[in-house]
C-alpha cells in the first residue's frame, strides 16, 4: 500500500531525465504495481511482465506527462492498462473451462447469513483460509477485481480510483460494492463450514 | 433472501460500502445503528463485509518486492547503478 503524502516526486526532475529521481520512483511503487499485477494475473511471470512494462511505458512517456493528474494516479493507469491488455492477449488462448462469468447487473444481495467475523486470526489467515481469499479474487470478474485492487488492497481512495480507471465515482462505488458482496458471499461459503454458530434461516 | 426483504434492509444495502468506510454523515449512521441493533441478518452482512476487507488487505500490507524481480526490473530499465547502492545501503525491497 502506497500512501500518497509519504512519496512526493520533482515531476522537473523526471521529465528532465533525473535517473536517480527516476529510480526512487520506481522503488516507491515497484511493490504495489508487482502486486496488482499478480492480483489481477494470478501469475508471477504476467505480474514481472507488466511491472516492467509499466515502468519502461513511464520512461517512455514522461516527456508527454503534463502532471494534471498525481505521479502515482498517471503510473496506477499505466499498470492497469498493462494488466487489462495482458489479459485480453491471454483469453484469445483460454480454454473455455477458464472463462470467467461476465459482468451482469444482477442485484447484489446476500444470500449467506453466517457471522464468521469473529473466528480468530490464526484460522482465519491460515494458509488454506489464505488460498481460499485469494481464489475468491481471481474469480471476481476483471471488471470488479480492478476496482476492488485498486480501493480495498491498495487503499486508494474512490476519486483515485475512478480517475486511474476513467470511470466516474458512482460507477467504482456500484463495482465495489459488488465485489465486495461477492467476496463476502464467497468466504462466507468457505469459514461458514468452519463455524460451530449455526446459519440463520 | 425471503425472510430479509424489508425495506430498511434494501436502504441499508444500498449505502453499505459508505457506512463500513466512515463516509456517511453522523445522522444517518445513527439510523443505520438502531436498524443493526433489531436485525441479525444485516448485523451479519455488515460484520462480515467488515472482516473480508480486513482479511483481504492483512497480508498485502507486508509483501515486498521479491529480490530477483527488483533486480530484473532495475536491470531492464538501466537503473543497475541504483540498485547496487541501494542494496549495500542494506535498503533493498
Amino acid at each position: 500500500m502506497i500512501n500518497s503524502t509519504t512519496h512526493e516526486f520533482s515531476l522537473e526532475a523526471l521529465r528532465a531525465g533525473d535517473r536517480s529521481e527516476f529510480a526512487r520512483l520506481v522503488d516507491a511503487y515497484s511493490a504495489p504495481i508487482y502486486r496488482l499485477g499478480l492480483k489481477m494475473l494470478s501469475n508471477p511471470q504476467d505480474a514481472e511482465d507488466v511491472l516492467q512494462n509499466t515502468f519502461l511505458n513511464a520512461l517512455l512517456h514522461l516527456a508527454d506527462f503534463e502532471g494534471r493528474s498525481s505521479v502515482s494516479t498517471w503510473l496506477y493507469r499505466i499498470a492497469s492498462n498493462e494488466a487489462l491488455m495482458l489479459i485480453r492477449r491471454k483469453k484469445a488462448n483460454f480454454s473455455i473451462e477458464d472463462m470467467q462469468p461476465e459482468d451482469s447487473d444482477d442485484e447484489v444481495m446476500p444470500e449467506t447469513f453466517v457471522d464468521w467475523s469473529l473466528l480468530p486470526e490464526n484460522e482465519l489467515l491460515s494458509e488454506e483460509g489464505k488460498r481460499a481469499i485469494d481464489s475468491a479474487i481471481k474469480h471476481l470478474p476483471e471488471s470488479l477485481r480492478m476496482v476492488f485492487i485498486l480501493r480495498d488492497i491498495e487503499d486508494l481512495s474512490i476519486k483515485e480510483t475512478a480517475e486511474i480507471l476513467n470511470l466516474s465515482e458512482t460507477n467504482v462505488k456500484t463495482r465495489l460494492l459488488r465485489a465486495r458482496m461477492a467476496l463476502r458471499e464467497k468466504l462466507s461459503a468457505y469459514y461458514g463450514e468452519r463455524n460451530p454458530r449455526k446459519e440463520k434461516e | 433472501m425471503s425472510a430479509h426483504s424489508h425495506e430498511n434492509c434494501q436502504a441499508l444495502l444500498g449505502t453499505l460500502s459508505e457506512y463500513i468506510d466512515g463516509e456517511l454523515p453522523a445522522d444517518l449512521c445513527k439510523e443505520i445503528e438502531k436498524h443493526l441493533e433489531g436485525c441479525e441478518n444485516c448485523r451479519i452482512v455488515v460484520n462480515t463485509t467488515r472482516r473480508t476487507i480486513d482479511l483481504v488487505q492483512a497480508p498485502q500490507q507486508s509483501e515486498a518486492l521479491p529480490d530477483d524481480v527488483r533486480e530484473r526490473l532495475f536491470k531492464r530499465l538501466n537503473l543497475d547503478t541504483y540498485l547496487r547502492e541501494k542494496l549495500s545501503n542494506g535498503q533493498g525491497g
